[in-house]
């Protein structure tokens, strides 16, 4: 070693460079967000709690073609069906496990009308296992809540689709 | 008023009155150093945070100011473990015993001019022994574990504050050998027209470096080593006893700071000795200075702790026995030389 290093050494500098250098940071902004009452942006593509959509007038969306639960990779959607009294073609069933659910977002691409998305929400951590099963009426409601956002997201990915 | 104060004076001279207000005294020295070992905690994880651009805790409280209460009354509320094989007694009695020893300090250092417990003429000796002890609460701990990871940090921590404790024993004595006394208080006022940190600043920081190993504190914190001993001698505590640990701790970063502000910064005196500007602040104007000097050192403790990374053993043992002991000892031979030189030399026997 140098007698320059040793000096240097001795004297403490590089310590004191460091502890400059704390003292500066101590003093910037913040970088964390505080989080439950403070939220980082989401882009219109986050896939995050699903929904079942319906039209304006209140008919629901889904015609219970079983796309998305034959393209599920993680087979986490279990459809059952049957003509309605009308004629019309739903479902008496539309069951996701969100345990198994792996979040690709494939059933949302595979919907021809837009009924099954992935909504912004990503706050539905539950106390127990069986919450999270959700069933047709959780999925409708969960679209019924979120439907503004929902409408918004799509539109701005419209162009893009 | 005079009639109370008489009525005070006697009372405090009965055999009762006395010992009650000794222990009013007691509690009124105790609970500050609590709190303040309470605020420092919060005190510390607000600095790292900041250094560290978080946020720290803001929940508890307004700006998180009750989160340490909280974090005592869990403690509180957790199950005291007692490992098999563990050694009940020695077990128990080590966190007992580190958190007597960072409290029973206190005893002798001047809050202010007359503000004292116990103003003995041995005082820095009585600190300097008590503080040693304190190594003891560690060794037991780590032994009475019966656990590997405890047995190394107690080693390792026995071994750290032996070497550094030599170190502060010869920075001391530059100190004492400036003043002419071993009372806290005389140190002091030795220092009214000149704080011994500005002739013996090297001292200064070799005290302070010393002082963080001497504490366990980082960059020193090898004992508690927790990415390689997991937690060191306290791996094994839960509960109250690791609490007293914990406070043990803390309390002796306010002590080692208070010893650095009596022996180098000038204890309570105020810089270029400015006197009070208010009457009314006059009787709190030395406790003032004093605490805020603390506060001051241990910011310098909570720094270091943002900036170091853990120090190598070897690194600690070559820094104390190589570098620390021939510099103070040097320093010393210098000192005892400039003060015979001049005759100001302390006379001994007097």
């Amino acid at each position: 070693m140098s007698m320059f290093h040793s000096v240097k050494r001795f004297l403490l500098i590089d310590i004191i460079k460091g502890m400059a250098l704390t003292l500066s940071y101590m003093f910037r902004r913040r970088v964390t967000i505080n989080y439950p009452f403070e939220k980082g942006p989401i882009g219109p593509r986050f896939r995050g709690e699903h929904a079942l959509r319906r039209y304006p007038n209140g008919e629901e969306r889904c015609i219970a073609c079983k796309l998305c639960e034959a393209i599920c990779p993680a087979q986490a959607i279990t459809i059952e069906a049957e003509p309605r009294e009308d004629g019309s073609r739903r479902t008496t069933r539309y069951d996701i496990d969100m345990i198994k659910c792996i979040y690709c977002g494939l059933c949302q691409e595979a919907c021809p009308v837009d009924a099954i998305v992935e909504g912004p929400n990503f706050e539905y951590a539950t106390l127990t296992r069986e919450e999270l099963y959700y069933n047709k009426d959780k999925l409708l409601a969960n679209g019924d809540r979120w439907e503004p956002e929902i409408a918004a997201n799509l539109a701005k990915e419209a162009p893009y689709r | 008023m005079t009639e109370l104060l008489e009525a005070f004076n006697t009372f405090t001279h009965t055999e009762i009155g006395a010992i009650i207000w000794l222990i009013i005294r007691i509690f009124a020295i105790m609970v500050p150093v609590l709190l303040g070992v309470a605020y420092l905690i919060y005190a510390e994880r607000k600095v790292l945070a900041a250094m560290q651009l978080r946020m720290g805790p803001n929940v508890v409280g307004p700006f998180g100011l009750f989160q340490p209460f909280a974090d005592a009354l869990k403690l509180m509320g957790k199950e005291t473990i007692i490992p098999t094989g563990a050694n009940k007694l020695i077990f128990m009695a080590a966190p007992m015993l580190t958190f007597f020893l960072s409290l029973v300090s206190w005893a002798v250092i001047p809050f202010s001019d007359k503000l004292v417990l116990a103003d003995v003429n041995v005082g820095i000796l009585y600190l300097f022994a008590v503080s040693s002890l304190a190594v003891y609460g560690i060794i037991m701990a780590g032994w009475a574990s019966n656990s590997k990871y405890a047995f190394l940090g107690g080693l390792r921590s026995a071994a750290q504050m032996v070497s550094y404790e030599v170190s502060i024993g010869l920075v001391i004595i530059n100190v004492l050998l400036l003043a002419g006394s071993l009372n806290l208080s005389d140190i002091v006022r030795g220092q009214t027209n000149m704080w011994y940190a500005i002739p013996l600043f090297p001292m200064f920081i070799v005290f302070f470096i010393s002082g963080l190993a001497e504490t366990n504190r980082a960059p020193f914190d090898l004992p508690e080593g927790e990415s390689e001993l997991v937690g060191g001698f306290n791996v094994e505590y839960s509960s109250m006893s690791f609490a007293l640990f914990f406070l043990g701790e803390y309390a002796n970063m306010i002590l080692m700071s208070a010893m650095t502000v009596i022996l180098f910064l000038g204890g309570w005196l105020a810089p270029f000795n400015w006197q009070s500007p208010f009457e009314w602040l006059a009787p709190l104007w030395g406790i003032l200075w004093f605490t805020g000097k603390i506060c001051f050192m241990l910011f310098m403790f909570l720094w270091v702790r943002a900036t170091l990374p853990r120090y190598r053993y070897d690194q600690l043992m070559r820094l104390g026995w190589k570098v620390f002991l021939p510099f103070s000892l040097l320093y010393v031979i210098g000192v005892a030389g400039y003060l015979v030189y001049t005759g100001n030399f302390p006379k001994v026997g007097v």
